[in-house]
């Protein structure tokens, strides 16, 4: 196919996987700020729904403070952050619109739809709470509407295998950051976990990378950060662990190498990462350092995504 | 202006054969549910994203033609009639070509002036002398017909270069099967959905001799903000070639590659929606990002096949236009089935002195405009837009054509009020390949929504209607 179809195809995947991923990062960040100060202590969740997003600096250039208003705008709407959802979907329609050829009638449907709605429903943004959790509920499920289209009925052809490695890629990069941030903000404070105040934050992680649940049933135990972390790290039965997205990283780029007869640095690198996963405990980790890890990881991940271009896409 | 033929109720108010069904399923038919029907549609076009870009309107980048849910319906010996003329005129179309960028016939034999095609910015000097696969030069035309009475169909315009619409006239089949399919029912309607397996046939059997067996065919577009790129992709998708812009191909040793994720793949036929201008940056403007650099060379030496050929424009330019009556008479020894427009040459200072006496009367039009755009409709315009194309016309009269007005004929039209007659004029798209020229049955059906006005293109506010040719 064509190098530029896989490219429009692999950013599609990212952009409707990272629209979801900041509509779940509000939806958390709403939950948590909703409680009483005692619960959640002084940090300022906004801060950190921004650092998550990686979208802090450029914040500050625009805004003078972290409040819901502002991080919400920005987030979801600012037409001046690269990344915003509503840039997210525009771009996603934009690729899609390049890459009509090799996207199925539902797949171009949901973007197409979402992007509609975007401009008619949610043009002026939300006034009000009950609008903005609609709002983040139409995100959500654009971007499982998209998955599951994708999944249910696009030929297991090249095509499929780079939009997967999108998605995939993207949500590495996505979980490593919220723990690496939650970690940073919450880990100082280690003689408190387990207290309330921690809890809420916890959960608001699980929350945002929809596995709360996933923890009750893994682990039948309260919410103690070195499992939170084992899950979302080296439990390859959570769809957003990083150990999960390196399984299928590495399943579809041997699937690519597979039909085009040839591998390369790309399956070499994300076998190394997956690899390394595979081998980690947790305790490990902690020794080594849990920010250190992810920060490896982020550039690791980071550098596949470099190597898949330069193999693939120019 | 005369009164307008009627294509359902004919002169007289006589119901014409080929609308009868029509006219009793519209009798039959509560207007509130043809009101459903028509909001329906509009949904569905909106869904598959069929939108077309106006050029200079920020506000609508993306808008849709309104369709008309009431079919144009044309008799099949209407239609007989009709392809036989536009075959005979499409392959005028190609002697000409072939003529003009080689023995050049037509000059010495004093039929069209020199300078009309050598002071033509459409005239393509680096395709002098070089011969293309099976001398087709136009794969691809879109021929406007209009109608002003029962028997004679008139040539308003060749496009010869890249003609778009097609896709509007498969959709609207689509979208009109399935929202009536109790009308279909009860007609026999010629299908059109063979016009993608036609398409790909022809591109094909125009392959360079270098190709494989199996040559590899491609459609190249300026990209998304393009505003035929809707129909683009849809071809491409309906043909299963690769849709490439400039960027996906590259030259290397007079060969044409397209990048793809296995690296580099050898492309034999481009079905190219760019212009000439903007294919090359080595060869055309070298200000253009879109194009390939080295693909003329490529085409110099045979490698690669360009479809439409390079320098085309001459033939669908509007002087040009003007003497294609003659053009079908000395390549084919033939009378010209289908009627020209009668049309002055502001190039020629009578017909200019004419024009600029009757400018209120006439249409003028630009010889290399296309799109409805610098056009002036002299009944339709005020006195001041008048008097300002008096300036540009005497300014340049080279670039001007003028014709009369014409009464289009009309089709009745869901507006506002009920069903109206709107004028209407019809775009068959006509293949050629290797062995033979062919035409779907049926076309693009243009029409102008606004109460007697005669522009139906589309970035003029004109719609769509599909396009019935009754089998008998």
């Amino acid at each position: 196919m064509l190098s530029r179809t896989a490219e429009n195809l692999y950013w599609l995947a990212r952009y409707v996987e990272r629209a979801e991923y900041l509509a779940r990062t509000i939806d958390a960040t709403l939950r948590v700020t909703a409680l009483p100060a005692a619960y959640i202590g002084k940090t300022n969740e906004w801060d950190s729904a921004l650092l998550t997003a990686g979208v802090s600096a450029s914040f500050y250039e625009a805004y003078q403070e972290a409040n819901e208003q502002n991080v919400v705008e920005y987030l979801a709407f600012s037409p001046s952050n690269p990344s915003s959802i509503k840039n997210c979907i525009e771009a996603a329609r934009l690729n899609s619109r390049s890459v009509r050829t090799a996207l199925t009638s539902e797949m171009w449907d949901t973007i197409n739809s979402a992007w509609i709605e975007l401009q008619e429903v949610w043009g002026k943004g939300t006034s009000s709470r009950e609008e903005l959790a609609k709002f983040l509920r139409f995100v959500q499920e654009t971007s499982l509407r998209f998955d599951g289209s994708a999944y249910r009925t696009m030929l297991r052809n090249d095509a499929y295998w780079f939009s997967r490695l999108g998605l995939h890629l993207e949500r590495a990069d996505n979980t490593a950051r919220i723990l690496d941030v939650k970690y940073h903000v919450l880990l100082p404070e280690e003689e408190h976990v387990g207290g309330p105040l921690d809890y809420y934050q916890w959960t608001s992680i699980l929350r945002s990378v929809s596995a709360l649940t996933a923890y009750h049933w893994v682990y039948r135990e309260t919410l103690k950060p070195w499992l939170i972390a084992d899950l979302l790290i080296l439990n390859d039965t959570l769809p957003r662990s990083l150990a999960s997205c390196y399984s299928n990283l590495v399943r579809n780029l041997d699937q690519i190498g597979v039909a085009y007869g040839r591998q390369g640095a790309s399956q070499r690198h994300a076998r190394g990462v997956r690899n390394r996963l595979e081998h980690s405990h947790m305790d490990d980790i902690f020794q080594h350092g849990v920010h250190e890890f992810i920060q490896e990881f982020i550039a690791d991940n980071a550098r596949l995504g470099e190597i898949i271009t330069k193999q693939y896409l120019i | 202006m005369a009164v307008a033929f009627d294509e359902m109720n004919g002169p007289g108010g006589d119901l014409r054969p080929a609308y009868q069904e029509l006219s009793r399923w519209l009798k039959e038919t509560p207007p509130d549910a043809l009101e459903y029907r028509r909001q329906e549609a509009e949904l569905l076009f909106r869904r598959i994203g069929i939108t077309f870009a106006v050029y200079g309107d920020a506000e609508a980048q993306e808008r849709l033609i309104p369709f008309d849910v009431i079919p144009r319906i044309m008799s099949a010996k209407e239609w007989t009639l009709l392809e036989k003329g536009l075959k005979q005129r499409v392959r005028a179309l190609n002697m000409f070509l072939r003529d003009i960028y080689h023995g050049r016939d037509i000059l010495r034999a004093n039929i069209i002036p020199d300078d009309l095609i050598f002071q033509n910015p459409v005239f393509r000097p680096e395709m002098n002398g070089q011969d293309v696969p099976h001398d087709v030069y136009v794969h691809i035309a879109g021929i406007d017909i209009v109608r002003v009475d029962a028997d004679n169909f008139i040539v308003l315009e060749d496009n010869a270069r890249t003609p778009s619409g097609v896709s509007y006239m498969l959709e609207n089949r689509e979208i009109m099967m399935r929202l009536f399919p109790d009308l279909f029912a009860r007609h026999r309607v010629a299908p059109v959905e063979k016009y993608p397996d036609e398409l790909l046939s022809a591109l094909r059997s125009v392959a360079p001799l270098s190709a494989s067996a199996e040559p590899v065919v491609a459609l190249m577009t300026p990209g998304v903000y393009n505003s035929a790129y809707y129909e683009h992709s849809f071809l491409a998708d309906k043909l299963g070639i690769e849709l490439v812009e400039g960027r996906d191909l590259i030259v290397k040793n007079d060969e044409v590659f397209m990048r793809t994720t296995e690296g580099l793949k050898r492309v034999d036929v481009i079905y190219r929606r760019v212009d000439d201008d903007f294919l090359d940056p080595l060869t055309f403007r070298p200000d253009s990002a879109l194009g390939v650099p080295g693909l003329m060379s490529a085409y110099a030496a045979g490698n690669v096949t360009l479809a439409n050929a390079v320098g085309t424009g001459i033939a669908d330019d509007k002087a040009v236009y003007s003497y294609m009556p003659d053009i079908v008479k000395f390549y084919l020894g033939e009378e010209p089935i289908l009627k020209n427009v009668p049309t002055w040459r502001c190039r020629e200072p009578k017909d200019l002195a004419y024009v600029l006496d009757n400018l209120g009367d006439l249409v003028v039009k630009e010889v290399h405009g296309s799109g409805g755009y610098g056009m002036l409709i002299g009944p339709a315009a005020t006195k001041a837009t008048i008097e300002a194309f008096r300036d540009k016309l005497k300014r340049e009269p080279e670039g001007f054509i003028a014709q009369p007005t014409l009464a289009l004929s009309t089709c009745p039209t869901c507006t506002a009020s009920g069903l109206a007659p709107r004028h209407v004029d019809l775009r068959p798209f006509v293949l050629t390949g290797r062995d033979h020229v062919t035409i779907v049955p049926g076309g693009l059906t243009r029409v102008a929504l606004k109460e007697g006005s005669l522009v139906v293109n589309s970035s003029q506010g004109g719609g769509t209607k599909d396009t019935w040719i009754l089998d008998e």
